[in-house]
């Protein structure tokens, strides 16, 4: 709670840009020329150090991405991306020589974080909350380590984890979201920089939600995150991601690959909050934010819940996934997702159902003001063997003024008769005299969008961890000042 | 601290309001009464200041300001508050949090700091408890599934826990049973004092019954075309609109 009220506070003081973490950091960093190549990926791997196979896989997910054609867009508006003009590696100066302790991080980048709420001194650690924090392409510290260790918990950047648990990496990295998925899957796993990694052993809740924070600081710099969950039998973990980037004129691009693994009765929390950088009003700069993010359900019971709360970048596009594989297993999507002025946003989730008896659930909230464009395109897809599906499908589309859009593109595929699939959708205007109402109540117009919008989300936002809702609500309001006149 | 001259409305070039005059003091508590179609709601929303609607002419004085220059928001900080005839149901939106909301919204806009959580918690109790409204319904999602005398009911809530200055209560008895009327006047008559006014807008004179006015209004035709004290109403419960609206 603490670390929210103050990230609020912090932000609210960054001065007179629309966009409230748009500062940067001046920092010295290490980068190779730009470009896409072989070099540079030796580059990458030989700078993290890392082991002859993980090079080696990197290198053949880079020839895959050669022959992989470029994705067609549904609905987005994307210009040609030139991977030849954009730098895939950057770090701090400060950081190469690997800090052993938090005092040894760059003051400036410690500030950094500081102004975005993300305490990273232990000793202010009261929140429960353990951070792994991402700055550009390196993993600068993870709190808590000791602590979840005695647990057996790993929780560290996947650069360490390549390292130390090369066993879990091999078995498990791109057996959720294969190298030859498409070309984006490709491209992050040839160049990916930094994320986190967490396994939670066998019979074990994980105590503290487990976060990771991701800043894109350094200008044209891609950021190639990997993430990777195991939960083992009988397991738990709750993880929250969030996700800031200073103003910059030039687009960035943001291509991650997340993975999670469910086995038996294991549970994963997996919750977003992203408000990446959106351009400006006339749709200049902004972050391209195209992550894949796929889940497998692998064991018998087990669970995978996405929580995402996406106010941010220019253009998003994802689809956080559940390959329900293990009988009886459950996969749950919730999201909030708003675009206002130039943004563009396709976004929604596919849910495979693989196994006996399996269940989804999907609720998706878009809010569209401005000029804005939000899509929500999910596809249910139940195979023959899982006897006995189920799938319930809610998508509200809220819109603000009349320049932005709403639609609403579900796919449902049923190759079996026991199964069960609903689908509900609505699109509404935001209601004038519910405006007026809380208005003559002594709102302002833009407390009394925010309020009516939150209530909007509720069924979504009631799923974040608590630390989180607050910031979550405040950030929705934020995302929508001046779309009402 | 209301002052109303020469009031002229009209909503899409029809006329609603044509030269209404209305002056209402502190402390003193005025019943407005007509037929439908009369332009009692509108006057409401002209004093709150719902747009859409054209002020031809006139002016309204309210606290010794010009009232038609203030938003919507202003006036409501401002001390004018509005019972509405049909409360807006406000999904996902908790009542305690909306009722929250609302206090500390006016307390930033007179340079107050927001109201402690248990203070808040305190006064909403204790508001609520006067007018037979169960915790669970503050946990409800405002106005979502209430009844029409729950939502009523609430409008006296707000009403009550904002303490307006000036208070408009548009046709609050309508769809009232007559415990929950009792319960409603009860809760406006505790409010007034030396210091509030209220404008009473009503159909009936049963309402009147409970929420003595110091003054009666007859509205017809955007007009007023009449006006009295309290045996007013009751004439008016006696002959009728139309008889009264003749003789004036």
């Amino acid at each position: 709670m603490a670390a929210t009220e103050q990230t609020i506070k912090q932000v609210n003081t960054l001065g007179d840009t629309d966009y409230k973490y748009g500062f940067s950091t001046e920092l010295d960093e290490i980068r190779p020329p730009k470009g896409l190549n072989e070099d540079i990926i030796k580059f990458i791997s030989a700078q993290k150090d890392e082991p002859e196979w993980m090079l080696d896989w990197r290198l053949n997910a880079f020839k895959v991405f050669n022959k992989l054609p470029k994705p067609e867009w549904a609905k987005l508006n994307i210009p040609e991306i030139d991977y030849q003009d954009c730098y895939y590696y950057s770090i701090p100066k400060s950081l190469k020589d690997k800090p052993k302790s938090l005092d040894e991080i760059d003051p400036e980048i410690i500030k950094t974080y500081e102004k975005l709420g993300i305490p990273l001194k232990e000793q202010k650690m009261l929140s429960g909350i353990a951070v792994d924090a991402v700055f550009d392409s390196v993993s600068v510290a993870t709190t808590y380590k000791k602590q979840l260790s005695d647990l057996g918990i790993v929780f560290c950047s996947i650069s360490e984890a390549v390292k130390t648990h090369p066993d879990l990496v091999k078995k498990y990295l791109g057996s959720v979201i294969p190298v030859s998925d498409h070309s984006f899957a490709a491209l992050n796993s040839a160049v990916f920089t930094d994320g986190s990694f967490i396994y939670i052993p066998e019979g074990v809740r994980c105590p503290v939600e487990l976060s990771t924070y991701f800043r894109i600081n350094a200008m044209n710099t891609g950021q190639f995150e990997r993430t990777l969950i195991i939960a083992d039998k009988d397991s738990y973990v709750s993880y929250l991601e969030g996700c800031t980037a200073p103003m910059r004129d030039e687009n960035q691009l943001h291509a991650a690959n997340v993975e999670l693994v469910a086995l038996d009765n294991a549970e994963i929390k997996y919750s977003t909050v992203q408000n990446w950088y959106p351009g400006d009003k006339e749709g200049k700069g902004g972050i391209y934010n195209f992550v894949t993010k796929r889940g497998a359900c692998r064991g018998k019971n087990s669970k995978i819940s996405w929580t995402q709360v996406e106010t941010g970048s220019a253009i998003t596009w994802k689809y956080p996934s559940c390959i329900l594989q293990g009988d009886n297993s459950k996969g749950e999507f919730y999201s909030v997702a708003i675009t206002n002025n130039m943004q563009q946003a396709d976004t929604g989730t596919k849910m495979i159902h693989i196994g006996k008896n399996t269940s989804s659930k999907i609720i998706s909230k878009g809010i569209s003001a401005g000029k804005a464009n939000n899509t929500y395109r999910g596809l249910v897809n139940i195979l023959s063997k899982a006897k006995n599906a189920r799938n319930f499908t809610q998508c509200d589309s809220l819109l603000i003024g009349n320049k932005c859009g709403a639609h609403t593109v579900p796919y449902i595929e049923s190759s079996n008769s026991d199964s069960m699939v609903e689908h509900e959708a609505t699109t509404s205007k935001i209601n004038e005299d519910q405006l007026f109402y809380c208005q003559q109540r002594g709102l302002n117009s833009e407390d009394a969008v925010g309020l009516i919008v939150n209530g909007f989300c509720k069924e979504v936002l009631q799923h974040l961890p608590m630390e989180f809702a607050v910031e979550a609500q405040k950030l929705v309001a934020i995302s929508l000042e001046g779309s009402v006149g | 601290m209301l002052e109303i001259k020469n009031l002229h409305v009209s909503i899409e070039e029809k006329k609603i309001i044509k030269g209404l005059n209305l002056s209402i003091n502190k402390g003193e508590v005025h019943a407005l009464m007509g037929p439908n179609g009369s332009g009692k709601s509108t006057l409401s929303y002209v004093l709150s200041g719902k747009d859409k609607y054209e002020i031809d002419d006139g002016t309204i004085e309210y606290n010794e300001k010009n009232l038609l220059e203030l938003d919507v928001d202003e006036r409501a900080n401002e001390g004018l508050f509005l019972a509405f005839q049909y409360p807006m149901e406000i999904p996902g939106v908790q009542t305690s949090f909306f009722l929250k909301t609302a206090i500390n919204s006016k307390r930033k806009y007179l340079g107050h700091s927001e109201m402690d959580a248990l203070e808040f918690a305190k006064l909403m109790k204790s508001k609520a408890e006067e007018l037979n409204i169960n915790n669970e319904m503050l946990k409800r999602d405002l106005n979502v599934n209430y009844s029409g005398g729950e939502k009523k009911k609430q409008e006296i809530l707000q009403m009550s826990m904002l303490s307006p200055k000036m208070a408009i209560l548009d046709e609050t008895d309508s769809g009232l049973d007559i415990d929950a009327l009792r319960i409603v006047s009860e809760g406006v008559n505790k409010l007034r004092s030396k210091e509030n006014s209220f404008l009473v807008i009503t159909h009936y004179q049963r309402l009147l019954n409970y929420i003595k006015p110091d003054f009666v209004h007859i509205i017809a035709d955007g007009r007023i075309v009449k006006s009295g004290d309290y045996s007013l109403a009751l004439e008016l419960e006696e002959k009728g609109y139309e008889e009264i609206s003749k003789s004036a």
